[in-house]
């Protein structure tokens, strides 16, 4: 028999047994005791987030950015659901995260006590799973089942909630992998990938004359070596690819066999390809309705493969006719050998069989679908992200974004060429998670240049992580596109309510360049675009965080765009085109 | 067509919606049952009825009968979706109206009548495997059998025979012959 510990302690004994080294967090009344533990832990340092939602987009950040596991520490009742938000963004989007809830202690549970609330009733349906610890043996167990969630299968968030008594309680510390229950065959897709799956999908390869890989966040979930079979696969065959908003960076950028973003505002090739192809290949994407638009008219004429680590993910929003079930990088891996050792030259034997395809594609890009009007006088907010990028492209720079419109342009201008260097909320669309992203992210990596490319609406949403951000002498630069509006309500209200700017435009906007003085940091602005360029690198250049006000074009919209209920073949590409009458249907839909 | 400009797309075509009971075996512990519930409500998915109990003492497991409707697309789904809660073991699912699963619900009918009304009910309730738990002067309470039509047509037929109270059970399932699902 060992030394008895407390509940608090063995918290931490298993978050060292888990290598955690930073955890995200907010104390208070409920999580008391495990704050008193922390000081005993020196391996585990704790970033005081200024509100929850921020702690846990902090922890989000760390995940993406990472690949470990976020970490969040927060307090019963309101520390709890101000922490739903960030769960919820973390379900939808699949990171990886632990929240530990404190609870009033077991004999007030159920008494509407100080602090009371439900937690695990309300995280039940933002979250993997969730437990209440009523019994300070079930604890050790409980805690690394946690880890085990959140990390296996498609990753998601967990939450373990601890009444207070049992922080305090003493037992017994053990951890022993024997006590792992099996998750009931959940944790790892079971078995190998059969080879006969495998040679389905070479056969339909073969014969497409119009394939396309549609790649996403699947591909970054499943680390560093998926994306570099991502690019081999693509090497070896010719197809072109595009990618979801969640899956930029497991494959160039920059490549000429990239196709872009495809969706809702993605690429005219990217969406024209998509619709005309004869063969799509899904790997770890989920068929969102921001990609599909119309479903009854999506891709009407491809032989679809769907490539999915999680079963619900297959057919819940098209059919497919060959599905696999697997972990996107093994299958990569797997399929890329099958490849290279039964069909030695495919790249030059299938080269003739999808000349004509590429031909069609270049037809597309001579749209330049992503070209916009620049101007001398004001800034436009595209021309901004193009220079940020050109200005930060050598450097290893991590972008996270708010929602909106500056998201989109970030995702069409910003060429991303590696894994994990793109943070943003596109599942549940959180406006204000891209500033306590970049806070994670920097803690994550402490000397990489971390950009927020934010709105102003949004980043007033979690503005005060600033606070921590100057704390932790974390140098993030949030580079926002101020516009005065909330850019894309706005572009939808001109575009579907008459121009009838309901409650988009922000007046009483603060002095941002005071803002970041008064937290402590450095503020930039820029009005012009000749001094874009000078900003920009002063921005970076500087070894501290930086609000950037970069007045942009307050009435720019954001092209190309799908409006829904259309297929992919049917986009707009510019004010031009903006002219069609709306129908009442189509206003009721938004 | 109208001219959407929508941020959503319009729905599509639906298919053709069927009863299917889901049977569930999940591990019996906390907040399991709001688990699989919440699921259901949380996707929009329908519950017609639910029956639960535990049914292995030793390994604490639990099993849930759902009885829903839903398109094909959707009763996979649902399959696809308890299968990805992590105290479930394992779902099946059986159309309503396969001949190979039993189907049974069980009903508590109390009548308050005359003699001769009472002894009408009893007759009515007879095909149903009917017990007679409680008797008094003028009521009794009867158990019933029988599938979910069946005791919805008793209580019509019950209800002018001095039928006063009502109690049922959901749907319990299981295949026939010697084989038992995986």
């Amino acid at each position: 028999m060992g030394k008895l510990i407390s509940g608090a302690e063995i918290v931490f004994k298993v978050l060292e047994h888990h290598n955690v080294e930073h955890i995200f967090g907010y104390p208070g009344g409920a999580v008391l005791p495990i704050y008193d533990e922390l000081k005993n832990h020196k391996t585990i340092k704790h970033i005081l987030a200024r509100h929850e939602q921020g702690a846990g987009h902090a922890a989000e950040g760390y995940a993406r950015s990472s690949g470990k596991p976020g970490v969040l520490l927060v307090t019963s009742g309101p520390g709890a659901t101000n922490a739903v938000t960030a769960l919820t963004d973390a379900y939808m989007d699949s990171v990886p995260l632990v929240c530990i809830s404190g609870q009033v202690p077991t004999h007030l549970i159920g008494t509407d006590a100080f602090q009371e609330c439900d937690t695990t009733g309300i995280t039940r349906p933002c979250t993997k799973h969730n437990w209440l610890v009523k019994d300070v043996n079930d604890l050790a167990k409980v805690m690394d089942l946690a880890f085990e969630v959140a990390t296996t299968g498609r990753p998601g968030p967990v939450l373990v909630d601890i009444p207070k008594d049992i922080q305090f309680k003493k037992t017994n510390f053990v951890l022993k992998s024997s006590n792992k229950k099996k998750l009931n065959g959940k944790s790892k897709p079971n078995g190998k990938i059969n080879s006969s799956d495998l040679d389905k999908v070479i056969n339909l390869m073969k014969k497409s004359l119009k394939p396309i890989f549609y790649t996403g966040g699947g591909v970054i979930n499943s680390g560093p070596e998926a994306s570099k079979s991502l690019r081999e696969l693509v090497s070896i065959t010719g197809f072109p690819i595009t990618s979801t908003l969640q899956g930029l960076g497991a494959y160039p950028g920059d490549d000429p066999l990239f196709l872009g973003m495809l969706g809702m505002h993605g690429t005219y090739e990217a969406n024209n390809s998509m619709y005309s192809c004869d063969l799509m290949i899904n790997i770890g994407a989920r068929f969102d309705d921001r990609i599909t638009g119309k479903v009854d008219e999506f891709s009407p004429k491809s032989k679809k493969i769907h490539v999915d680590i999680d079963p619900s993910s297959i057919g819940k929003n098209i059919k497919v006719d060959l599905a696999v079930i697997s972990d996107v990088g093994s299958f990569l891996k797997a399929l890329n050998k099958r490849i290279k050792e039964k069909h030695k030259d495919f790249l030059n034997s299938n080269k003739q069989n999808i000349s004509k395809w590429w031909k069609d594609i270049d037809k597309w890009r001579q749209k330049k679908s992503l070209s916009f009007k620049n101007s001398k006088e004001v800034i436009k907010p595209q021309y901004a992200v193009q220079r940020l990028y050109e200005l930060s492209k050598n450097k290893d720079t991590f972008i996270t974004t708010e929602v909106g419109q500056h998201q989109m342009w970030a995702a069409q201008h910003y060429k991303f060429n590696k894994p994990n260097r793109w943070m943003t909320s596109g599942g549940l669309g959180t406006m204000g998670y891209g500033l306590p992203a970049a806070v994670g992210v920097q803690i994550a990596h402490p000397d990489k240049l971390v950009v927020d490319i934010a709105g102003e609406a949004s980043v007033l949403m979690t503005m005060q992580e600033m606070s921590t951000a100057v704390q932790y002498k974390l140098p993030i630069k949030i580079f926002i596109l101020n516009n005065q509006y909330m850019g894309m309500v706005r572009q939808w209200q001109e575009l579907l309510h008459e121009k009838n700017y309901s409650e988009s435009y922000t007046a009483a906007l603060p002095d941002f360049v005071k803002l970041a003085e008064a937290y402590g940091c450095v503020g930039i602005q820029a009005t012009k675009p000749d001094e874009l360029d000078e900003k920009i690198n002063e921005m970076i250049n500087i070894n501290e965080p930086v609000i950037f006000d970069c007045r942009v074009d307050p009435t720019e919209n954001c092209f190309p765009m799908i409006p829904s209920g259309k297929p992919h073949n049917q986009m707009l590409l510019g004010p031009e085109d903006e002219k069609e009458e709306v129908s009442d249907e189509g206003k009721t839909l938004v | 067509m109208a001219k959407s400009k929508s941020a959503y797309s319009e729905p599509g075509k639906l298919g053709k919606s069927e009863h299917h009971i889901i049977v569930v075996w999940v591990d019996n512990e906390a907040g399991v049952l709001a688990r699989v519930v919440g699921l259901f409500s949380g996707r929009g998915y329908n519950i017609e009825s639910l029956a639960v109990a535990e049914v292995d003492k030793k390994k604490h497991i639990s099993r849930i009968t759902i009885v829903t409707s839903g398109t094909p697309s959707v009763v996979e789904q649902i399959k696809l979706q308890l299968k990805k809660l992590i105290p479930v073991h394992k779902v099946a699912d059986f159309k309503r109206n396969d001949p190979n699963i039993l189907f049974k619900e069980l009903a508590l009918f109390k009548v308050v009548s005359s003699k001769k009304n009472r002894e009408k009910a009893q007759k009515l309730c007879k095909k149903y495997n009917s017990f007679i738990l409680d008797k008094s002067k003028n009521s009794f309470v009867i158990q019933v059998t029988a599938l979910r039509r069946e005791i919805d047509k008793l209580i019509e037929t019950l209800s002018p025979l001095g039928l006063v109270s009502t109690s049922r059970t959901g749907a319990v399932a299981m295949t026939r012959g010697s084989e038992i699902f995986k």
